[in-house]
């Protein structure tokens, strides 16, 4: 276990390594220099190299390249072209709304899909698991963001159960947070829900053609006793790498999902930036997001190694 | 043929025709302003209303159908292209240095979401219907270079390859002459789920302004206008939501369809 964690470990670090390469290399093909962009076309050339100096920007593309990964490295992601604030610090205030919205889409999308995903699987070809499985067909054609103007309409507009965007904000309390963020994680989880639902119900009929199933069967469990007791336990490992890929995809959606409710997120935060042209804003998201689908996607192979051994040997 | 195979197949017809009829006709001028008959319902003379410039949603709905086929289209090609070369040579090359390099770069690729792989493009490169092919198409290259590559790998031990191998032909020509055929309708299904995909995520794209810009309609970018007018009309909204969903719901079921027909064991299992 040891020599495979090591092993994964070091292609995370050049994983890492690469993506912030190519991050790095891309935005640094945007035309334009920050400084003049800041300045406008008048800024003498003097305040220009100063601002330059000041953003490190006067130094080679190599050390600002280790400038910017250092600085990452001890929290420091530079200073925004617009704001002329930390970076770091907006980030990390964007994140308090896209990170618990990405976490409470995954829990509802979990539990939404083992239950619908065990119930087709226990009655396979039976009405239920047709009618489980056409949900889930129409579930994963549905835009998650189309979904999102559908709850507005009918839970907002129509029923005033819920405000049609905005964020409260977690100091009114966290019931008054959650409830302006539950909209958004229905509208998330619904076609993650779909998706993982198939998964567990697929996962659930492969186990029950094993042998070790017949033989709890043979001992004397029940149909459902042996589904409960060998059947979704086992099925839980292929749902769990689809969960943890799915973590990345929420993260990512909330960037859409976002801009539908007007919530003061990642994405919320990336748009600005993009219009505005603060690029080392846009780096940085990117970097976010990417440096958390390769952690997240590093956690699972380790949990999963963890409950399998046979896939320690497999590099 | 199973009944998904021929809805599948009929509602994606369905939504291709749309498209290469809007070339020729629609009920009227998709771009053409009529302020007085604004957000009309859906009635006689405009069989899905009108938008809040009067424009006919018949006709934006079926020349948006163009942008979303040509995008999703494009981008499948450009994951096919790049992809399955790349898959077919790792397999050939099992266990080199170079399937190690063409693997490991598919899952940095992976690591970037086509919304994330947009966002820089858009942002260096400013949005448009272009950068949101490149966007998706880079997402594709790693899909179609993972299933080429894992079923080449079984193709390889079988015995007819080792007679194309016995009668003096090289790793390339047995690649292109033996393998691609065979991996070949998997190729088909996977190429229908991306293009599935692809709608989806031209319409995300297009939806946060990454992708078609105006006066390109586009379905994602009509959801866009509807959202602030979701309440007074929401016809705005329901309309291009359900084309979406015919579309990859229409080729979600194609696939399907497709891979249990194509799959020869699940049809003698069925019969």
């Amino acid at each position: 276990m040891l020599r495979y964690t090591l092993k994964r470990l070091m292609s995370l670090v050049i994983s890492l390594v690469v993506s912030s390469v190519v991050i790095f290399a891309v935005i640094e093909v945007a035309p334009g220099d920050p400084a003049s962009f800041m300045l406008g076309v008048n800024a003498q050339e003097d305040t220009l190299a100063a601002l330059r100096a000041e953003l490190g920007l006067d130094v080679s593309k190599f050390d600002r390249y280790l400038n910017w990964i250092g600085g990452m490295l001890v929290g420091d992601f530079g200073t925004s072209y617009t704001y002329r604030t930390p970076v770091s610090q907006m980030i990390a205030d964007r994140l308090w709304v896209s990170l618990p919205l990405a976490l409470y889409a995954l829990a509802l999308s979990t539990m939404i899909a083992f239950p619908a995903g065990i119930y087709a699987a226990a009655r396979r070809g039976k009405p239920g698991d047709l009618a489980v499985m056409g949900a889930t067909q129409l579930g994963i054609a549905v835009p998650n963001f189309w979904f999102a103007m559908m709850l507005v309409l009918i839970f907002a507009i129509n029923l005033p159960w819920f405000n049609a965007g905005g964020f409260a904000g977690w100091e009114s309390g966290l019931w008054v947070g959650l409830h302006s963020l539950t909209l958004p994680a229905i509208a998330l989880a619904l076609p993650q829900a779909a998706i993982l639902a198939r998964v567990m119900r697929s996962a659930l009929l492969d186990i029950l053609g094993e042998d070790y199933m017949r033989t709890a069967r043979a001992k004397g469990l029940s149909r459902r006793q042996a589904l409960w007791r060998h059947g979704v336990r086992n099925a839980l490992i292929p749902v769990l790498t689809i969960i943890g890929l799915q973590f990345s995809f929420l993260l990512a959606g909330s960037i859409i999902i976002e801009q539908v409710f007007y919530l003061p997120g990642l994405g919320r935060l990336v748009f600005q930036a993009i219009s505005a042209r603060d690029l080392i804003v846009v780096e940085s998201v990117v970097m976010l997001l990417v440096f958390a689908v390769i952690t997240v996607n590093f956690l699972v192979d380790l949990a999963y190694a963890a409950v399998d051994p046979r896939l320690r040997s497999r590099t | 043929m199973s009944r998904n195979l021929i809805l599948g197949a009929a509602l994606s017809s369905l939504v291709v025709l749309a498209a290469l009829v809007s070339f020729i006709w629609t009920p009227y001028d998709h771009a053409a302003l009529d302020i007085p008959s604004k957000l009309a319902t859906p009635d006689n003379t405009h069989w899905f209303g009108t938008d809040h410039f009067g424009r006919d949603m018949f006709s934006m709905i079926m020349v948006g159908a163009r942008t979303s086929i040509a995008v999703a289209l494009v981008a499948v090609g450009i994951g096919i292209a790049l992809g399955v070369p790349l898959g077919l040579t790792a397999a050939a090359r099992k266990g080199s240095w170079l399937d190690e390099v063409i693997m490991r770069g598919n899952d940095l690729v992976f690591a970037f979401p086509s919304l994330v792989i947009a966002i820089l493009i858009t942002a260096v490169f400013g949005a448009g219907a272009i950068n949101a092919i490149i966007a998706i198409g880079i997402f594709n290259i790693p899909v179609f270079a993972r299933i080429s590559r894992g079923a080449a790998l079984s193709l390889w031990e079988r015995e007819f390859i080792l007679a194309a191998r016995v009668a003096g032909k090289g790793t390339a020509r047995i690649s292109i002459e033996h393998i691609l055929p065979n991996v070949a309708n998997l190729l088909i299904v996977q190429g229908t789920i991306q293009f599935s995909l692809g709608i989806l995520a031209e319409a995300g794209l297009s939806y946060v302004g990454l992708g078609a810009q105006p006066p390109t309609p586009s379905w994602g970018r009509m959801l866009a206008d509807a959202q602030t007018m979701v309440g007074i009309a929401p016809h705005l909204a329901l309309i291009p939501g359900l084309a979406i969903i015919v579309t990859v719901l229409g080729l979600n079921l194609l696939g399907d369809g497709l891979r249990d027909w194509l799959d020869p064991r699940i049809r003698v299992a069925r019969a």
